[in-house]
C-alpha cells in the first residue's frame, strides 16, 4: 500500500445530501479548504441515489416552524431535541428555496406558491436531485472532492478531532487526512439485521444498504457520546419491491386495508410506528395481508404511479407493469422492512448540541447521523449540512491553512498512522480461511433478527434474548480479524461490516437500557411491556474501555437550548 | 434484482464503474463493465441514466415478483424514456418529463 497525507482546513466524510449541501455552504467562505470524501461517487451516492418524490418536511403556507417541532414530538412521543428540531424546522423553507435555485423542479400554483401534498409536503420532480447537488458542489472552487476513499477511523488526541484514517476502495492507498474541523455526514446504518428478501434481491431494501453506519462506528470508538440507537426505524413498505408507501397512500389516495377489506389504521393510531405496528398486529392476529386500498383508481391515476414511481423506485413500476394487474385492479400489499438506525427519521445518532457539534470537540455530525432531531428527511438535512458548515467557518476564520497532497514512506508516517495502514494491511495478507464475509454478515443479521427484535419474532424482544445477541455479536466482531482480503474491494466490505457489528452492540445496549415500551415495533420490549413516565428521558451512551456505559438524560424540552457541560 | 451490462453495447467508458453507490461495477479484462456483486443491488439505476449506450438493463429477481422482463433508459433532453421488455418481446415505453414534478 502506498501512503498519502493530506493536510486540509475543513473535512467532510460523506458526500451524501448533508456532506454535500456543508460543502456548498463552505464553498462562500474561500480562505478555508475544504475536502469530502465519500466512499463511492458523489453524483449519486447515499439516500438519493434513485431521486426522491417530494420535499416531506417543509413549512407550508399558514404553518411556521414550531408546527413541525409539534409533528415530531408526537410522532416520536416526546424523545426528541426540541431545540434542534427547531433550528432544523426554521431552515426548511430557505433550503428549498436554495436547491430550487440550482435546478429542483417544485411544482406551483397559478400564484407562483408551491402545491403542498398534505400539510408537511410539496410536490417536485426529484430525480435528478443528487446530480443537481453534486454539480454545485464541483463549482466551488476551494471545496476538493475525493470519490472512492473509505474512511475507516477518526484521529483524535485529547478528545480532540484531527482528522480521519481510510483507504482507496480501488487502489488499496492508505490515507491520512489532518484537518482542523472534520464534519461527519455518512448517513445511517442499513443491513444490521436479515432484510426481507435475504436471497437473490437481499439489497432491495428501504434504505441505502451501502450505508453501514461508517459515521456511527467511528464516533463509538473514539468514545463520542451517542442517544437514542433505541429508537430504531422500520418502514412500511410496498412488498417485495420495499417501494415507498406515503405515494399512493396520500397521493391517490388510499386506506390500510386488511385481508377482510377492513380499514384498521385508525384502530392502532396514526403516528408513524402505529401505522407499522398495526400492520404487524394485523398479520399476526390472522387478518393479514394488509394492503393499500388501491383498487378502482383511474388509469389515469395508474400510470401517474407509474411515473412518481419511476423518479424514486423504478423497481415498483416494472414490478407493475409484470404483474397481472396494475394498482388499479389489484390493491397494493403492504409489509414491514427490517429495522435500520437512522437518525432522519428517528432520533438516534451523535448527541451534539445546537450548532451539531458532537462530544468530541471539532467533530460535527448532520444529516442521519445525528441524534435528536427525527423526520428530518431530505431538507433537515441540508439543513443541518448548513448549520454545521456556519459553525464551522465560524471556528476557523482567519485560520485557514490550505491544502497540501503528499506521498510519503512508510518510516514518515507517526505510530498510530502506521498502526492503522498495518491494519488494513493484515486483512489483505491473511489466508482466506473457512469463515468468509458473506457469512459473517449472515451470521450478524440472523443474530440480530432472532435476538434483537427483526422481522421474525415481530420486531419484539426480551432482555434475555438481547443479552444472548450480545454475547454472538461479540464473538463475531472478535472474529473478524480473521477475515480475508484479496483486494481494496475486499477490504471495503470487510470494512463495513466491522462497523455494523459496532453500530450492533450499542443498538443491544440501548434497547436493554429502556424498561418500557414507548414505541410499539420500533422498541418492542416484552419484558416491559408497557409505556412509563418514568422514561421521558433520553438514553445515551459512550464506549469506555470496550464497554458501552448508558447515560440517562433529562428532556431537553421547548424553550430551552442545550449546550456541551465542558464549553 | 439487479442489471445485466450488454457487452456487445458497452464502449469501456468506465462512467457507471464511477458512479454506481454500491462500488459493484468493475472492469473486465476486457475493458468493459460488468457487476461483481450481483446481489448487491440496490435498484437505483444510477448506472442506467449514467451509460450513453443503452448498455445496461434493470430487472427485477424471481423472489421479488420478477418474470424476465427488463426495464432500459433513455435521456433526450428533458424526456427520460423507460422501456419495459418482456420475454415475449411485447414492449411498453413510459416518458416521465424532467421539467415537470409529479402528480403525487
Amino acid at each position: 500500500m502506498k501512503n498519502r497525507i493530506i493536510d486540509t482546513d475543513v473535512l467532510i466524510i460523506g458526500g451524501g445530501t448533508a456532506g454535500c449541501f456543508a460543502g456548498i455552504t463552505l464553498g462562500k467562505k474561500k480562505d478555508l479548504d475544504v475536502l469530502i470524501v465519500e466512499k463511492a461517487n458523489i453524483v449519486r451516492s447515499g439516500c438519493l441515489a434513485a431521486g426522491v418524490n417530494a420535499i416531506n418536511a417543509y413549512i407550508t403556507k399558514g404553518r411556521v416552524p414550531q408546527d413541525y417541532v409539534d409533528y415530531c414530538k408526537k410522532d416520536a412521543d416526546g424523545i426528541v431535541r426540541e431545540d434542534l428540531l427547531l433550528s432544523m424546522s426554521e431552515r426548511l423553507n430557505h433550503v428549498t428555496k436554495v436547491m430550487e435555485d440550482l435546478g429542483l423542479v417544485i411544482l406551483k400554483d397559478e400564484n407562483g406558491d408551491y402545491v403542498a401534498r398534505g400539510n408537511r409536503n410539496i410536490k417536485i420532480n426529484g430525480e435528478n436531485i443528487k446530480p443537481i447537488l453534486a454539480d454545485a458542489v464541483k463549482k466551488q472552487d476551494n471545496v476538493t472532492v475525493i470519490n472512492h476513499l473509505n474512511i475507516t477511523d477518526f484521529i483524535v488526541e485529547n478528545n480532540e478531532i484531527k482528522g480521519a484514517y481510510g483507504f482507496d476502495v480501488n487502489d488499496a492507498v492508505f490515507y491520512e487526512i489532518n484537518a482542523k474541523a472534520v464534519l461527519v455526514a455518512t448517513g445511517g446504518a442499513a443491513g444490521l439485521y436479515r432484510p426481507n428478501n435475504p436471497g437473490f434481491s437481499r439489497h432491495k431494501m428501504w434504505y441505502p444498504p451501502f450505508n453501514t453506519g461508517a459515521g456511527y462506528a467511528m464516533g463509538i470508538n473514539a468514545g463520542a457520546e451517542m442517544t437514542t440507537f433505541e429508537m430504531r426505524f422500520i418502514a412500511l413498505r410496498c412488498k417485495d419491491t420495499i417501494a415507498p408507501t406515503g405515494t399512493i397512500a396520500q397521493g391517490v389516495p388510499a386506506k390500510q386495508l386488511n385481508s377482510n377489506g377492513e380499514v384498521y389504521e385508525n384502530k392502532y393510531g396514526l403516528t408513524t410506528s402505529q401505522r407499522l405496528y398495526g400492520t404487524v398486529t394485523e398479520n399476526r392476529e390472522g387478518r393479514g395481508p394488509c394492503y393499500l386500498g388501491t383498487k378502482g383508481i383511474s388509469k389515469e391515476q395508474e400510470e401517474d404511479l407509474y411515473k412518481a414511481y419511476l423518479n424514486m423506485a423504478p423497481s415498483q413500476t416494472l414490478k407493475w407493469l409484470e404483474a397481472a394487474g396494475g394498482p388499479s385492479e389489484e390493491n397494493v400489499e403492504i409489509e414491514g422492512t427490517e429495522p435500520y438506525i437512522v437518525g432522519g427519521h428517528t432520533a438516534s445518532g451523535y448527541w451534539v448540541d445546537n450548532n451539531r457539534e458532537t462530544t468530541i470537540h471539532g467533530l460535527f455530525a448532520a444529516g442521519d447521523v445525528a441524534g435528536g432531531c427525527p423526520q428530518k428527511y431530505v431538507t433537515g438535512a441540508l439543513a443541518e449540512g448548513e448549520i454545521a458548515a456556519q459553525a464551522i467557518a465560524e471556528r476557523l476564520e482567519g485560520s485557514g491553512k490550505g491544502f497540501v497532497v503528499n506521498e510519503v514512506a512508510d518510516s514518515e508516517l507517526s505510530q498510530n498512522a502506521f498502526a492503522k495502514k498495518s491494519e488494513y494491511e493484515r486483512f489483505l495478507n491473511n489466508k482466506q480461511g473457512l469463515v468468509d464475509i458473506e457469512q459473517t454478515e449472515e451470521a450478524m443479521q440472523k443474530i440480530m433478527d432472532q435476538y434483537a427484535g427483526g422481522i421474525s419474532t415481530d420486531y419484539q424482544y426480551n432482555e434475555a434474548r438481547l443479552e444472548l445477541a450480545d454475547e454472538k455479536i461479540k464473538f463475531l466482531e472478535q472474529s473478524i480479524d480473521n477475515l480475508a482480503a484479496q483486494d481494496a474491494d475486499d477490504l471495503l466490505r470487510i470494512y463495513e461490516i466491522r462497523e455494523r457489528l459496532t453500530v450492533c452492540r450499542s443498538v443491544i445496549a440501548h434497547l436493554k437500557a429502556r424498561k418500557e415500551t414507548r414505541w410499539h415495533s420500533f422498541a418492542e420490549n416484552m419484558d416491559y411491556p408497557a409505556k412509563s413516565d418514568d422514561w421521558l428521558k433520553y438514553v445515551n451512551s459512550r464506549k469506555e474501555n470496550g464497554e458501552i456505559k448508558i447515560i440517562i438524560r433529562d428532556l431537553v424540552r421547548g424553550g430551552d437550548s442545550y449546550e456541551h457541560s465542558d464549553k | 434484482m439487479s442489471i445485466q451490462i450488454n457487452k456487445l453495447k458497452c464502449v469501456g467508458c468506465g462512467k457507471c464503474v464511477e458512479a454506481c453507490p454500491g462500488n459493484l461495477i468493475k472492469k473486465d479484462t476486457d475493458g468493459k463493465a460488468f457487476i461483481k456483486h450481483v446481489k448487491d443491488c440496490w435498484g437505483c439505476t444510477s448506472c442506467l441514466k449514467e451509460c450513453r449506450f443503452e448498455a445496461i438493463n434493470f430487472f427485477l429477481g424471481a423472489d421479488v415478483g420478477g418474470k424476465g422482463s427488463t426495464l432500459s433508459f433513455r435521456q433526450n433532453g428533458s424526456i427520460n424514456t423507460w422501456t419495459v421488455t418482456s420475454p415475449d418481446g411485447t414492449v411498453k415505453t413510459l416518458e416521465v418529463n424532467r421539467q415537470e414534478s409529479n402528480k403525487y
